[in-house]
């Protein structure tokens, strides 16, 4: 199961966070804070994965954004690359070529996409039609009405 | 422009059905109206301004080119947020939320907009809710109180008839479920999973697993509705319905029991995936499906563990994957990596085994650091299973060793500790020391530990493992782990003597170096067992007879230079006026400094002692100001008893066996040398407060099937009705009986036993020995085999003993010689002729006695051996040594 994914820029700036473990706020930032420094101080030629306190941390990095994810020691590393590489495979279908503007000024979208994927830490859909057919006609039902009121 | 009445239709209309409105509305106009509505129905008086869209704050936040403007930025927009959520306003709750979810992901407090996040869920309106729940699940956990108020909101949600509604809220009770609400709205979720839409369906099975992560005791009732969803087509629901089952069985054992058979199914869905062409909706570069593929095999690993049937269900499926699988790409090793860890954890055929080792193998070898490291990680979990497999890729791993990657240098270190061995310890203590230097401050203690576990369990002879020890304590610096420090000095304790001289001199050239380039605050355990070993051998250190001794390390160098007197006072002064060393240092280095007075012979160094102790009785430290003032009085009123008060210390116990015990099982080794332990202690109940000097032999293994009940065997005279008894059968089975010898004591009648311990096989007492005369006796003789030892006198206060076995008729493997004598007096054991007795063949174990108090020779001896397989243990005292043997 998935304890949080985390996205951040090289910057070192949280893009999103997504925790499916119950933390008080301050260990949550302590903990981005924390990983945030370690991920960024690993070279690019280093492995994926992390061993880090009880948590076993995959990331990738996709252009300038970082992509996190916390798993437990049972979770198969490698695929936890294919599920994050789908999350950015919708996030590019979704936005058309996405960058970190895109998910910077509609990170409500990335929550939405990331909630059709994955729920309560586990993955939910393995098509990538059918999520964005479900986002897409959420996002229909808002903007037929009230998508103003958002932006 | 009649806005309100696309409101009473929205909310429960699916989209396609809501498309009733002049496509001529875009959002603009749509915000138009909206914006003049309110400012009909808004008084003057208290209208706020419009709010400022989430866009353009985004916009001015990053505008902001220091910390501070973005800060004022910030303060400046929660504050018009606080007041918008004060005037209850509903129409531009959910943007002014959005803002804040902004705000709050860039560090700053939102916890004010929690209610009102409750508010825009219980909205009608969609995107009220959509963006409800999200910042619910960002701004509220398990752990806040207004969870009455959700539960009650998720409650009304999760029954309404719009599925993404639904959805919204399943997503949002599978993120912050706490036990509370799980207990609430089980039943709705179990309803749900039954739902025949399967977007909901799927959500439904997903929130029913975080509920019964959250409270196992609700699995129950989810189980009927569970199994079905085994019988989908749709994949999310099929992957979902694995997600719940697998956390079902991991749940309890009962539903393991239940969920054996499914294995069919979970077999036909892989088998369909993996046959089936070309799917364009779930392939992941030309694999189908692999989230789902793995899962199953996950699924199967658990249904298959400890159990034959299923796991011969699930064989051929396995083997296929294995062989079928496109590895080109990440996503087939995904799968190959996790059909891996199923053919290990199951009972799966041999053939299928190789396999696997042989992809692991394949993956070692690999260029991607990520499935490197995936390799290391699982030889790690299967190297208990099959050691062999994995040592033929030992060196690959040594390799790995030095990679970059902290990752995968942690996962090599692991694997090469379980790779350690009585044959390839001296190698691969090599490199893994020299690993232990390079590596992070994380890794020393734990490596470190290792290491001396390692050489505890496998050193190929006594100096060896000093060596290793003394290397470690170099290495690993302050980073060792204490119990280090008093386990290597109870090892130099008990050494011989000559080890005891080489042990100091090793000891004081590291010390030397340390204090000569400042080093020693960061090695202080190095220095502690320093100070202590040359505080008790410090006459050998300084004494002629050093040079004797062999210094050459293993690359060939010898960099001892025997120091005179002073020059190791001036070394200790130095260290003890260092400022940077901690308390417990100072204090082994001061205790030392007393005891070198009685070590060193010069009148010079003597005085020079006594001035540094003197200046430790203004010390501010109290410990060691009390210290230095009892020593000082050593040098003055107390000075005739401070030989005897400083005599060297007796040779130390072994350290209690269990931390050790644990410690090995750890380690997983199969080698029945685990067991030592408990002999030990069984030798040690015997001997009361004898040490028991153990030689080289003792790292051979035993191949005895241990007593081992001595957890009960207070009762001495039990333990050795066995022991004597033993011999009566000859060879038959005699460990059988002494595991039996707590059941059956009546089998031994206790003079026949006292006899056997108390009076060995006596022959006449002969007249004294002559100078250099030898006496001999037969100690035991038992089943055609003797054991005899002599005794010769040696110069100084030392004999020589030598123990003779010798077998009649059978052959005699791992014959093993272990003696005791009573603390006073030291021994030393040579090592043994040979470990298998032949017929007529000879075993010779010599034994160097020193005995400067010439205290009366009393002699435990213990002889284990094989015949035809059969351990045999059997052991007794001499204590009928000439009088005269030291003299």
């Amino acid at each position: 199961m998935m304890q949080f994914m985390l996205l951040f820029s090289r910057q070192g700036k949280l893009r999103l966070q997504k925790w499916y473990v119950a933390h008080p706020d301050k260990l949550k930032k302590k903990i981005t804070r924390e990983l945030i420094t370690t991920v960024l101080a690993r070279k690019p030629k280093m492995c994926s994965f992390l061993e880090w306190k009880d948590v076993k941390v995959v990331y990738k990095r996709y252009a300038s954004l970082y992509f996190c994810c916390a798993m437990e020691q049972e979770d198969n590393e490698l695929l936890t690359l294919e599920l994050i590489h789908r999350y950015v495979e919708l996030l590019d279908k979704y936005f058309g070529s996405v960058c970190e503007l895109d998910i910077i000024f509609n990170f409500e979208k990335a929550y939405f996409i990331l909630d059709e994927l994955v729920l309560g830490g586990e993955l939910q859909e393995t098509s990538k039609k059918n999520v964005l057919k479900a986002i897409a006609a959420q996002d229909l039902l808002q903007e037929d009405l009230n998508d103003g009121l958002l932006h | 422009m009649a806005y309100p009445m696309y409101e009473v239709d929205w909310s429960v209309l699916p989209p396609e059905q809501n498309r009733r409105f002049n496509p001529a509305f875009n959002i603009a106009t749509i915000k138009q109206v909206v914006n003049e509505a309110i400012e009909r129905v808004a008084p003057v008086s208290v209208r706020m301004p419009t709010p400022t869209r989430l866009r353009d704050l985004i916009r001015q936040i990053r505008a902001a080119r220091t910390a501070a403007e973005e800060r004022s930025v910030v303060n400046k927009e929660c504050a018009y947020i606080r007041s918008t959520f004060r005037e209850e306003d509903s129409v531009w709750r959910c943007r002014n939320i959005a803002k804040l979810l902004y705000i709050h992901m860039l560090g700053y407090p939102a916890h004010f907009g929690q209610l009102e996040c409750l508010k825009l869920i219980a909205s009608p309106r969609f995107t009220d809710k959509r963006v409800g729940y999200l910042g619910a699940m960002l701004l509220l956990d398990e752990r806040q109180d207004v969870h009455l108020l959700i539960t009650n909101c998720l409650k009304n949600d999760l029954n309404s008839n719009t599925q993404f509604v639904v959805g919204l809220a399943l997503c949002t009770l599978g993120a912050i479920a706490s036990p509370e609400m799980a207990r609430d709205l089980a039943s709705e979720v179990e309803r749900l999973i039954k739902s025949p839409n399967a977007y909901i369906k799927k959500k439904a099975a997903l929130c029913a697993f975080r509920i019964i992560r959250r409270v196992p005791d609700l699995m129950e009732m989810f189980l009927p509705a569970t199994r079905s969803l085994l019988t989908e087509k749709n994949h999310g629901v099929l992957i979902t319905g694995v997600t719940l089952i697998t956390e079902m069985c991991e749940n309890s054992p009962d539903t393991l029991n239940h969920f054996k058979k499914i294995v069919p199914n979970l077999v036909r869905i892989l088998k369909n995936l993996i046959l089936a062409g070309y799917s364009p909706e779930h392939d992941v570069s030309g694999v189908s499906d692999p989230f789902l593929q793995v899962k199953i095999l996950r699924l199967l690993r658990i249904l298959g563990k400890n159990d034959a049937e299923a796991s011969e269900a699930m064989n051929d499926i396995l083997a296929q994957v294995a062989t079928n699988t496109e590895t080109s790409k990440n996503v087939g090793n995904t799968i190959l990596y996790e059909t891996v860890l199923s053919i290990m954890d199951i009972k799966s055929e041999s053939s299928l085994r190789v396999l696997a080792v042989n992809i692991l193998g394949r993956f070692l070898l690999n260029n991607d650091k990520n499935i490197r490291y995936v390799a290391l990680n699982t030889l790690l979990r299967t190297v208990h299973v099959d050691t062999s497999a994995v040592q033929r890729h030992r060196t690959t791993i040594l390799e790995c060793l030095k990679d970059p990657d902290i990752s995968i240098r942690r996962r090599a270190m692991e694997l090469s500790f379980a790779l350690v061995n009585g044959q390839n310890i001296r190698g691969m203590m090599k490199e893994l020391l020299a690993f232990l230097e390079r590596s992070d401050a994380e890794f020393k203690a734990h490596c470190s530990s290792a290491v001396v576990l390692a050489a505890e369990r496998y050193a190929p002879s006594d100096k060896w493992h000093l060596d290793t020890l003394f290397k470690v304590l170099l290495k690993a610096g302050n980073y060792l782990r204490d119990d280090t420090v008093s386990s290597t000095i109870q090892i130099i304790s008990s050494a011989a003597t000559e080890r005891q001289a080489y042990g100091a001199m090793r000891l004081w050239t590291s010390l030397e170096q340390s204090a000569v380039s400042g080093l020693a605050t960061e090695k202080q355990p190095l220095i502690q067992v320093a100070a202590w070993t040359i505080g008790e051998y410090g006459d050998l250190l300084v004494s002629e007879a050093s040079s004797a001794i062999s210094m050459v390390d293993e690359d060939g160098v010898d960099d001892f230079v025997r120091p005179t007197e002073e020059y190791v006072i001036d070394i200790y002064q130095k260290l003890l006026w260092s400022t940077q060393l901690s308390i417990s240092t100072k204090e082994f280095l001061l205790l030392s400094l007393a005891k070198l007075s009685t070590r060193f012979t010069t009148q010079a160094s003597q005085e020079k002692i006594r001035v540094i102790i003197d200046t430790f009785g203004s010390h501010i430290h109290i410990e060691l100001q009390q210290r230095g003032v009892e020593l000082s009085q050593l040098f003055r009123q107390y000075g005739h008893l401070r030989p005897a008060l400083l005599e060297r210390m007796p040779a130390m116990e072994p350290v209690a066996a269990p931390h050790r015990d644990e410690q090995e099982l750890d380690l997983s080794d199969t080698s029945p040398d685990h067991t030592k332990p408990d002999q030990d202690a069984l030798l040690d109940l015997i001997n009361g407060s004898d040490s028991l000097t153990n030689g080289d032999v003792e790292h051979q293994p035993e191949q005895i099937a241990t007593t081992n009940n001595n957890t009960s065997s207070n009762d001495i005279l039990d333990l050795l009705s066995g022991l004597d008894l033993t011999p009566s059968v000859p060879a038959a089975a005699p460990a059988v009986l002494l595991a039996n010898n707590n059941v059956e004591p009546s089998a031994a009648p206790a003079a026949l036993l006292l006899d056997g311990l108390f009076a060995p096989p006596a022959t006449p007492q002969p007249p004294h020995p002559a100078d250099g005369a030898e006496w001999e006796r037969a100690v035991l003789e038992r089943g055609g085999v003797r054991v005899c030892v002599s005794a010769r006198r040696a110069a100084g206060a030392a004999a020589t003993l030598t123990a003779r076995a010798t077998s009649q008729l059978h052959t005699l493997t791992d014959f093993l010689f272990q003696a005791a004598v009573p603390k006073k007096i030291q021994l030393d054991m040579m090592s043994p002729s040979g470990t298998t007795l032949s017929p007529q063949g000879e075993i010779t174990q010599v034994l160097k006695v020193t005995n400067p108090t010439k205290t009366p020779l009393r002699l435990r001896i213990r002889v284990s051996y094989n015949i035809d397989g059969t351990p045999v243990l059997e052991q007794t005292e001499i204590n009928n040594f000439p009088a005269d043997l030291f003299n």
